[in-house]
């Protein structure tokens, strides 16, 4: 659908936005363009219409170079929506919806059909809003308005510069899920900036994350999150990664390394006040390698008041594997009633520890930011 | 009082400020009018051209510090007396407010608004009557306002270089040291300043669309 062969784009002052950038944009895909601000994405996005000219390379909208056609036609087939909303105040929120239609020449009647078609999608009644002007609309439904104006003559390519970044989190949320359901049922091609990792995980089929005008890595949501390509990329992700919802994590992403283990050659009363001085109810059993014998936990101490830790402690316990899928280890728990989850890789060798209160914590977090943390 | 009283009371008198202030009326009119093709157009032109738009605004501007009486004389080498240097001298002190409100309203025009208009593909000349002049249009019409007010009072000294209007009447006023003739003349061009920036006031108002009025 939208293919850059090595474009770049030089500023009048020498400074380079966009350096020798080749990306395939397949027909129907969502991708996310995300980066700190000054990386590019927005002057990349911007190629495609032609607000920014590149200064090399070459970019083809199905097929066809962009630089070959009509500036002013191209930008009538591609739907646009920026931060700032930018709907026309003197206009009607009807006649905002119509503006391209009418540019193409579209009859009364056929406008008037689409207005009433894209309304309802955005769950905006055109019998109350259609002759409304912007300023009497609060802000996420002039957003609405501004993505509906965006499908009005049905193009197959949508740009979008942050438009839900100037939203308060909550009517954010609510337009990203909306704009989700919308491309599943309208299978458009949609190019997406943003600053923000959450909505680029969130959204995207793929995410470009452009550093210094170059696609620093490419890849899909989930291949981003389990590897990022280096720093750069994992501290983009940073805290999102632990934020986002427990179906992508993975075990070794929601353990605690906070282990409190003891040898297996000691005493019951040394265990005892190890699990008193650090404040918990068991203890994990290992040798000197690190390999996981067994866990001693304070109900069973308290029937057997003698003898060493390796007489008391349970060998038979359930463990997980650190790759494994969060949801799964959080299952077994619930499920099997489970206090505690140890990690452990394929040598048997201790890595960490997921407990009731290290998956509250994930939850909480991610709970957090669906509420709205900014 | 008794003076203006005296004055008005004569019907020969009567028909002659009538005659006045419609030449005052014309002569004013004209101006702001051949003001406004010229300035509305040159204003839209220097939103293009940003780099034109300090010097010339300078330009137009030194035009106005030139004392009125000052420029009226100029005229008179040039292209004679009568209505042609009263008009000529008026429209030239006329340009300025709409120049300026014009170049500013257009440029003023919220970036978001011309971002979206460019993005969607609308072409230069589409934007210009879609969104910038439309959005624009209360600055211009308040330059329009300002020039028109101006130029009312101004007209009064065409009748230096026999270019007519009421300021006829307040020039005998002065010759023969009377204060009814002066009031005569004086007290239709206040109203009449007064009822143009009226009238145009409730004009910018019905124009506006109901999205941008405040």
């Amino acid at each position: 659908m939208v293919r850059f062969e090595h474009v770049s784009k030089v500023y009048a002052g020498g400074q380079k936005a966009v350096d020798d950038l080749s990306l395939d944009i397949a027909r129907g895909e969502f991708v996310c363009f995300i980066g700190p601000s000054g990386c590019g994405k927005t002057t990349t996005m911007k190629m495609i219409n032609r607000l920014h000219e590149p200064t090399s390379g070459k970019i083809t909208v199905n097929g066809k170079d962009i630089m070959q056609m009509d500036a002013v036609e191209l930008r009538r087939s591609i739907g646009y929506v920026i931060q700032q909303i930018g709907l026309f105040p003197h206009m009607t929120i009807a006649q905002n919806v119509e503006l391209v239609p009418r540019l193409l020449g579209w009859d009364a009647a056929r406008r008037q059909q689409r207005i009433n078609e894209l309304m309802p999608m955005v769950g905006l009644d055109p019998a109350i809003y259609r002759n409304r002007y912007p300023k009497e609309l609060s802000g996420g439904q002039q957003q609405r308005v501004g993505v509906i104006r965006a499908l009005a003559a049905e193009p197959d390519l949508i740009l979008m510069d942050e438009p839900f970044g100037a939203l308060d989190p909550i009517t954010r949320e609510t337009l990203q899920d909306e704009l989700k359901r919308l491309q599943a049922k309208l299978k458009k091609t949609i190019i997406f900036v943003t600053h923000d990792m959450d909505e680029a995980l969130k959204l995207a089929d793929r995410i470009v994350v452009m550093k210094e005008g170059r696609a620093h890595q490419v890849a899909t949501p989930e291949e981003l999150l389990r590897n990022p390509k280096d720093e750069f990329v994992a501290q983009f992700i940073g805290r999102d990664r632990l934020t986002d919802s427990p179906g992508t994590l993975l075990v070794r992403e929601i353990m605690t390394k906070r282990l409190v283990t003891v040898d297996p050659q000691h005493g019951i009363a040394e265990a005892v006040v190890t699990m008193r001085q650090r404040h918990v109810n068991s203890v994990l059993v290992t040798d000197e390698q690190d390999h996981l014998l067994g866990i001693v936990t304070a109900k069973e101490i308290e029937e057997v008041k003698r003898g060493t830790v390796a007489d008391v402690m349970r060998t038979e316990i359930p463990t997980v594997l650190p790759d494994a899928p969060a949801r799964e280890a959080i299952g077994r728990m619930y499920l099997d009633g489970l206090d505690h989850l140890p990690v452990v890789d394929e040598q048997k060798v201790l890595v960490g520890l997921i407990t009731r209160s290290s998956v509250a914590e994930v939850l909480s977090r991610s709970a957090w930011q669906d509420g709205g943390a900014a | 009082m008794d003076e203006l009283m005296r004055v008005l009371g004569n019907a020969s008198f009567q028909q002659k400020l009538l005659q006045q202030t419609l030449i005052h009326i014309t002569l004013s009119g004209a101006a702001v009018l051949l003001a406004l093709l010229v300035a509305v157009p040159a204003g839209i032109f220097l939103t293009r051209r940003q780099r034109l738009a300090e010097p010339v605004m300078t330009a137009v501007g030194l035009l106005q510090t030139i004392p009125s009486v000052a420029l009226l004389a100029f005229m008179i080498p040039l292209v004679g007396i009568g209505t042609t240097p009263a008009l000529l001298a008026l429209f030239l002190y006329a340009l300025l407010p709409i120049l300026r409100n014009t170049y500013i309203g257009i440029r003023d025009v919220d970036p978001a608004a011309k971002e979206a208009g460019r993005g969607m593909g609308m072409t230069s000349w589409q934007m210009l009557r879609m969104v910038e002049l439309p959005l624009a249009f209360r600055v211009i019409m308040s330059g329009i306002r300002v020039s028109t007010v101006l130029i009312i009072g101004w007209a009064t000294l065409a009748a230096f270089v026999g270019g007519g209007g009421l300021g006829d009447t307040i020039m005998t006023g002065f010759a023969m040291v009377s204060t009814g003739h002066i009031l005569a003349g004086g007290i239709p061009v206040t109203v009449m300043a007064l009822l143009a920036d009226f009238v145009l006031g409730r004009l910018e108002k019905v124009v506006t669309p109901r999205g941008i009025r405040v």
